[in-house]
């Protein structure tokens, strides 16, 4: 048999095969490739090209690097014990007064202000004070303007504001900042807002993933159940909410929920209470408009994992002597795993990022982490802070995804 | 229905399940089974076999529990166990997809309906193992279904249904999904594993050659009511009708109609003008029409001096060639369907197509039954 085979595949070198095989293959590969192209570039320029780019603000920092670069490599030598010498003084005035009366000034002192509150007006005041006089010394010149100058405080500040790349934001957006000497620490607790939204934000995102996952278990069960004409008919129920957009569906929440809403009127009509129950611009409601619009994400995913698992698995489990719900419990649950998790990441995952429905239904402790994101975009224009926090989201939901793959992922993999 | 009666006659220990008038409908205007009466003894294998829709998978599943019964009664040993449910019911169950469970192992399968039973650990290891091998998958313990064959998921399905031994084993259609090699074997399997163990099983197919194979007894279905209970012998020699003639085995059929009867022999007035001498099946009396049934095994060549009576003329159409056997479809009587098998040692001569011949039809392996 080997004998045979080699014989009949002496002629043929295996690399010549291979090239063989890749020419053979080339018109496919250029067919699939043609057929993905468009899309694939799509996708890097409407989403990783420029999410990249966003991300990379986290940790970019130009304000004060790209127009005071002769003064910040002067500092690079200063050894900061005592002042900069006089050239570096010089320089600053001097770079300082190109920058006067453009829009650069204003972005150091914003920056500066950033790492110590307050520089703003030693920026703004020095900048209007100059250029110096004619023969005074820089030194005494900008000492004159503000004493500030001749602390070396400020000058490590400007130092240390400097770098070309900063991981301040990301600390920032993580509740740390670096002391004098360069150490992490935590932000002081006036500033510490951004882990108690993350927790938040966590809270709030398992709270509608569990109740979405109570809610929509059953119903994907008796879907799964179902004849299929009822099913489809409870199919329709369920993406009804799907076409309609998220902000009528908010508007209709709003409606309903309101102090002389429809729910309310109903529970005084009936008597259930005296005096109308708040319930908008509260969790309660922020809750219900969310466990509203994410309800199918958690069904479509457990019920096409329900309608595979044959009914037969659980009256085999009953007829071996099993009662039904423990059947269910022992059996059938454990099938419905996959479901679960894959309905409970999609959930998971898209609450870390709702804005729109905190935003408009919820009290202000009721916001989410994008609240701050669109915050610092929209209102601040402090792109750092928000790539910052946009990356803290980010790193989130992937660390929660490699969970996910890790851990429950597998077992699916396994029963195939 | 009317060999009920029969069975009864015999011998009557006490039946291990019997059907009362039982009826299921669906849908409250068909009945899938109507007013069936069934004795199973304890410790017979029996099968329940019928086309597709003739009730018999219904009447499986009334017995497991999966399905209530309209009107009638079952009965468990001494205990009417209509309002049962399943799972007190302790009966043993292969599913027709086996319907293992592809998150456990093996073992962890077995287990299941033990720990439901709240067997010590030691218990349970001991009865998993003896029925492992049992089915002769020893070894197999901490595989998943899924890297399984379908006959070694058929075992170990058959294992977990016995597991737990239970005095009554219901098969549903088990063997459908194997090749026809792999199936022939595990007929054999399960026909021993019942010898050894004595209980009672309940197999239900749609195959007449594994209900002949395996069973001490057949209960034919056709549309919710059993045409015939018998051993596999009686039911394919002296079928109760038509239906049970035409379904069990292969079956020439020629219609013609009754002349007179003399005891249990009947004379049939073919359509050609030719009288034949017939057992008298559930045909009615003289006038009546008939079905004329014969096996192909049973018909012959007339040797060249043979008595005169009960001859047919047949022209020869086709000749099959099967290496052990060779089989003649040819035309009698206005029947152009009509087939004849014999093993070549038996045959002299081939007789080639067109050619006609004598067949020479015993008057008591012809049957007449009612049209």
């Amino acid at each position: 048999m080997t004998a045979l085979c080699e014989t009949a595949d002496a002629p043929i070198a295996p690399r010549a095969l291979k090239r063989r095989l890749r020419h053979a293959e080339r018109r496919r590969n250029l067919l699939f490739a043609a057929l993905i192209g468009p899309l694939a570039f799509f996708v890097l320029a409407s989403f990783i090209v420029p999410i990249a780019s966003l991300l990379g603000k986290s940790i970019d920092n130009p304000e004060v690097h790209g127009n005071l670069p002769q003064t910040l490599a002067l500092l690079e030598d200063w050894s900061g014990d005592a002042l900069p010498d006089d050239a570096t003084f010089a320089s600053l005035a001097h770079e300082l007064t190109q920058a006067a009366g453009t829009p650069a000034v204003a972005n150091i002192a914003k920056r500066l202000n950033r790492e110590q509150p307050g520089t703003r007006t030693l920026v703004m005041r020095t900048a209007r004070g100059l250029p110096l006089p004619e023969g005074t010394p820089a030194r005494e010149g900008l000492i004159q303007l503000d004493a500030r100058w001749g602390e070396t405080q400020t000058w490590h500040l400007l130092r240390n504001a400097g770098g070309a790349f900063t991981g301040f934001y990301l600390l920032s957006a993580v509740d740390r900042t670096v002391d004098a000497d360069g150490n992490i620490v935590a932000s002081p607790p006036e500033e510490a807002v951004y882990l108690d939204v993350l927790k938040r934000t966590f809270v709030m995102s398992i709270v509608v993933t569990a109740v979405c996952l109570l809610l929509g278990f059953p119903l994907a069960y008796l879907m799964a159940t179902l004849p299929a004409r009822h099913a489809n008919l409870l199919m329709i129920l369920v993406l009804l909410p799907f076409w309609t957009s998220v902000l009528v569906r908010v508007a209709a929440w709003i409606v309903l929920l309101q102090n002389e809403g429809l729910i309310n009127q109903l529970l005084m009509w009936t008597g259930v209470t005296e005096a109308p129950v708040q319930m908008l611009f509260n969790r309660f409601g922020v809750y219900v408009a969310m466990v509203h619009i994410l309800l199918p994400f958690m069904v479509l995913p457990l019920y096409s994992v329900m309608k595979g698992i044959p009914p037969a698995y659980l009256r085999a489990a009953v007829s071996l002597g099993c009662p039904p719900l423990r059947s269910f419990w022992r059996v059938y649950f454990p099938l419905t795993l996959p479901g679960i998790g894959a309905g409970a990441l999609l959930v998971f995952i898209l609450c870390m990022g709702y804005y729109i429905t905190p935003a408009l239904l919820g009290g202000p402790n009721d916001q989410m982490i994008s609240y701050f994101i669109a915050f610092y975009t929209n209102q601040t224009v402090n792109w750092g802070m928000a790539s910052a926090l946009s990356v803290v989201l980010l790193a989130a939901t992937l660390v929660l995804y490699g969970f996910y793959v890790r851990y429950l992922g597998t077992p699916n993999t396994d029963a195939r | 229905m009317a060999t009920e009666t029969r069975q009864a006659a015999q011998e009557t220990p006490p039946a291990h399940v019997s059907f009362r008038g039982v009826q299921k409908t669906y849908d409250g205007e068909n009945l899938i089974v109507r007013n069936l009466d069934l004795d199973i003894r304890r410790g017979e294998f029996i099968t329940l076999l019928g086309p597709s829709g003739s009730g018999k998978t219904t009447c499986l599943m009334m017995l497991a529990g999966f399905e209530t019964p309209t009107a009638g009664e079952i009965r468990l040993g001494d205990c009417v166990i209509n309002r049962l449910p399943p799972h007190k019911r302790n009966i043993g169950m292969v599913f027709q997809n086996y319907a293992l469970f592809p998150n456990m192992t093996v073992r962890e399968n077995l287990r299941f309906p033990l720990s439901v039973r709240k067997f010590s650990a030691a218990e349970i290891d001991a009865k998993v193992k003896r029925a492992l091998e049992m089915v002769q998958l020893g070894g197999f313990e901490n595989r998943r279904p899924a890297q399984l064959s379908g006959g070694q998921q058929q075992r170990v399905a058959l294992a977990r249904a016995l597991v737990f031994e239970p005095q009554l084993v219901l098969m549903d259609e088990p063997l459908g999904a194997l090749d026809k090699q792999l199936r022939e074997h595990m007929q054999l399997e399960i026909k021993h594993i019942h010898q050894t163990l004595g209980i009672t099983f309940v197999f239900v197919t749609h195959d007449q050659g594994e209900a002949l194979t395996m069973s001490d007894r057949i209960a034919v279905f056709n549309h919710g009511v059993i045409q015939q209970i018998d051993v596999p012998e009686v039911l394919y020699e002296k079928p109760a009708n038509a239906f049970v003639a035409s379904f069990i085995g292969e079956n020439n059929a020629l219609s013609g109609r009754i002349d007179s009867r003399t005891g249990d022999i009947v004379s049939v007035l073919l359509p050609d003008g030719n009288r034949i001498a017939v057992s008298a099946g559930d045909a009615g009396g003289p006038g009546s029409d008939t079905l004329v049934s014969i096996r192909p095994e049973r018909v012959r060549l007339a040797r060249e001096r043979a008595p005169r009576d009960n001859l047919l003329r047949a022209t020869v159409l086709e000749h099959i060639y099967l290496g052990d056997h060779v089989r003649l479809r040819m035309q009698v009587a206005g029947c152009d369907n009509f087939t004849m098998k014999t093993p070549i040692s038996r045959l002299d001569r081939c007789p080639a197509a067109g050619e006609h011949v004598d067949l020479a039809l015993a008057p008591e392996h012809l049957l007449a039954l009612a049209a």
